[in-house]
């Protein structure tokens, strides 16, 4: 087999493949810099409870008007958007962190999910309604990535500085007025739209792990923020590819291979990567022995 | 996920279920799925009082219990299933409703088909129906053995109703005959080798083999596995190969990836078939109706269009 029969020829030859690719890419370049972000605010299993959030949304929608993108995408987006704006006003009004507020509410979202597809009674796999999988993104799918990535991309460079801002020193922007519970809005905000794109077309739960796995990853590998989202965007661009890839040549599903993927990444930059990794952390460059 | 909450539907069910069940007139059936009750209601009459676990336009591969299906089962005088794995979930839920009484397996008797054996490596969990193709109901000869064995079940149940069974279990037989016929002419026209059609799950190997028409899937033989980029590719391959004409969505499944395979292939989309369940209203609302429907599905797509 040449090299590419191995790495090109799927995709030449299908147009499911070409799909799947151009949805991943569109997912990277906005998965990314937002996951790189909630790496930095220490909210990296947010994405996590977010996933589950966005399902009683996506569910209604379904029941309402069955499988159709739109529907399910816009619920998932309000109840994702609804669970994060009860979290924060909790954690802002009481006593409360964050992350217990988050719990609370994405549980009850999730559970109410649950609810709302068994109440219909037929029983049509969840999972398998609620989330799309990435070999049958259609036009439809494709146009909702590629424009929720580009207005994530754009909402972040106009809010790049306040959310650094909110990222290193919540206070700062409190104290000086600068509107910060505002850009911390607008950034869950960019979650869930993240999250809802990834799941329609990605589909299954896993979709998190494109947006955390990479930017995790990316940490080992940069310093600056902007180099970091660079990183995470091309590491989960080429966890795509590779996850097609292998979902191509071995016969495996197509959004395991893509996160075990991103996953294998993660390890290796772990592992090797310049910043803080294990190789910097117990084998020191030379230099700094003599 | 799925794992979890339904122990927790178990568990919740066991400790509702304190009421002793009543004797009531009708005899009380429970079945897994709704093709089972539609036939238990044919040969039952008035005389049973039928509950399906399952359905219509629900997928019985994946099917969640509830406490009130514990409670169903633990109700019932009769539990008719379908067998050859096809309800994983049955046999603890029978077993955590305390239930005592009969089970009928309908598929007792019938020649099982291997299932599929190209998509074997999708299934490395364990969910799957294992060696035997479950999907029996698919051919009218396995129908008649279906009733055969509710027949058989009911009787046990309710001796003293075993004449009005067998009279109306001799109407269904004619039926259930009559439509075996009619699918066999409703297919004829058709070339042996233009008899080839693409569905979301391997449900239709018993169809294929009494009527003559090859099948090819999407997915594996359960609607657990999810597809591979492998798989799909084969399937394009093998639709541009050799010409297949059209594509079906069954009831039950997701509808998108056969959908871009039609549009990738050229092939026609053909109208919703069923497979697994019945549909909640209309024609295909019976096993009688859903057989014939989905023939008259298959044969218009597969007729030259002149």
């Amino acid at each position: 087999m040449t090299l590419y029969e191995l790495l090109a020829e799927p995709f030449i030859e299908f147009a499911f493949m070409r799909r799947a690719l151009a949805a991943c890419f569109a997912l990277a370049l906005g998965c990314g810099p937002v996951g790189v972000l909630l790496v930095l605010r220490r909210m990296s299993l947010m994405g996590d409870a977010m996933s589950h959030a966005v399902l009683p949304g996506a569910a209604l929608g379904f029941l309402i008007s069955g499988l159709s993108l739109w529907a399910m995408s816009l619920g998932g987006f309000i109840a994702g958007v609804l669970v994060a704006l009860l979290a924060g006003a909790t954690s802002r009004a009481t006593n409360q962190q964050e992350d217990s507020s988050f719990a609370a509410f994405y549980l009850m979202a999730l559970a109410s999910g649950v609810l709302l597809v068994s109440l219909r009674g037929g029983n049509v796999d969840l999972m398998h309604v609620l989330f799309g999988t990435i070999l049958a993104v259609d036009d439809a799918g494709l146009l909702l990535v590629a424009s929720i990535s580009s207005a994530s991309l754009l909402t972040l460079a106009v809010l790049y500085r306040p959310l650094i801002v909110e990222c290193f020193d919540p206070g700062f922007l409190r104290a000086v007025g600068g509107g910060g519970a505002i850009v911390h809005l607008i950034f869950l905000v960019l979650v869930v739209v993240n999250l809802v794109g990834g799941f329609q077309s990605l589909g299954t739960l896993m979709a998190v792990g494109l947006m955390m796995l990479p930017a995790a990853a990316a940490k080992f590998w940069a310093e600056q923020v902007w180099t970091m989202a660079g990183v995470a965007a091309l590491i989960a661009f080429v966890a795509g590819w590779s996850g097609l890839l292998m979902s191509f040549h071995f016969n495996l599903p197509s959004g395991p291979s893509i996160i075990l993927t991103a996953g294998a990444a993660y390890l290796a930059s772990m592992a090797l990567g310049p910043v803080g990794s294990l190789r910097a952390r117990w084998l020191p460059g030379r230099h700094l022995e003599a | 996920m799925n794992l979890r909450f339904t122990s927790a539907a178990l568990a919740m069910g066991a400790a509702m279920l304190v009421c002793v069940p009543a004797f009531a007139d009708p005899v009380k059936v429970t079945a897994s799925f709704s093709i089972l009750a539609d036939m238990t209601k044919r040969i039952g009459g008035d005389d049973v009082a039928v509950t399906a676990l399952v359905g219509p336009d629900g997928d019985a591969h994946v099917y969640q219990p509830t406490p009130a299906d514990a409670k169903a089962v633990a109700g019932a005088q009769l539990v008719v299933v379908n067998g050859l794995g096809f309800e994983g979930w049955l046999d603890r839920l029978v077993k955590s409703s305390g239930y005592k009484g009969p089970v009928t397996v309908a598929t007792k008797g019938v020649k099982p088909l291997k299932g599929a054996d190209s998509h074997e490596h999708n299934h490395k969990e364990g969910h799957d129906h294992g060696a035997a193709d479950p999907h029996a109901w698919q051919s009218v000869a396995n129908a008649q053995i279906y009733a055969e064995n509710i027949l058989a079940g009911l009787t046990a149940a309710a001796p003293d109703k075993a004449d009005a069974f067998k009279a109306r279990h001799a109407a269904y037989r004619a039926d259930l005959a009559a439509l075996d016929a009619e699918i066999k002419a409703a297919l004829a026209p058709i070339p042996q080798k233009e008899r080839k059609v693409v569905t979301t799950h391997d449900a239709f190997a018993y169809f294929g083999k009494a009527y003559g028409v090859t099948f090819l899937s999407a997915t594996g033989v359960s609607t657990e596995s999810e597809a591979s980029a492998g798989d799909v590719a084969k399937l394009i391959r093998q639709i541009k190969k050799e010409k297949v004409k059209a594509v079906f969505v069954e009831n039950i499944s997701d509808p998108r990836l056969v959908q871009r395979i039609a549009e990738e292939t050229g092939a026609a989309l053909g109208p919703a078939v069923y497979s697994d369940a019945l549909a909640a209203s209309g024609d295909a609302s019976t096993y009688v109706g859903m057989m014939r429907q989905n023939a008259k599905a298959f044969a218009a797509a597969l007729t030259p269009k002149s």
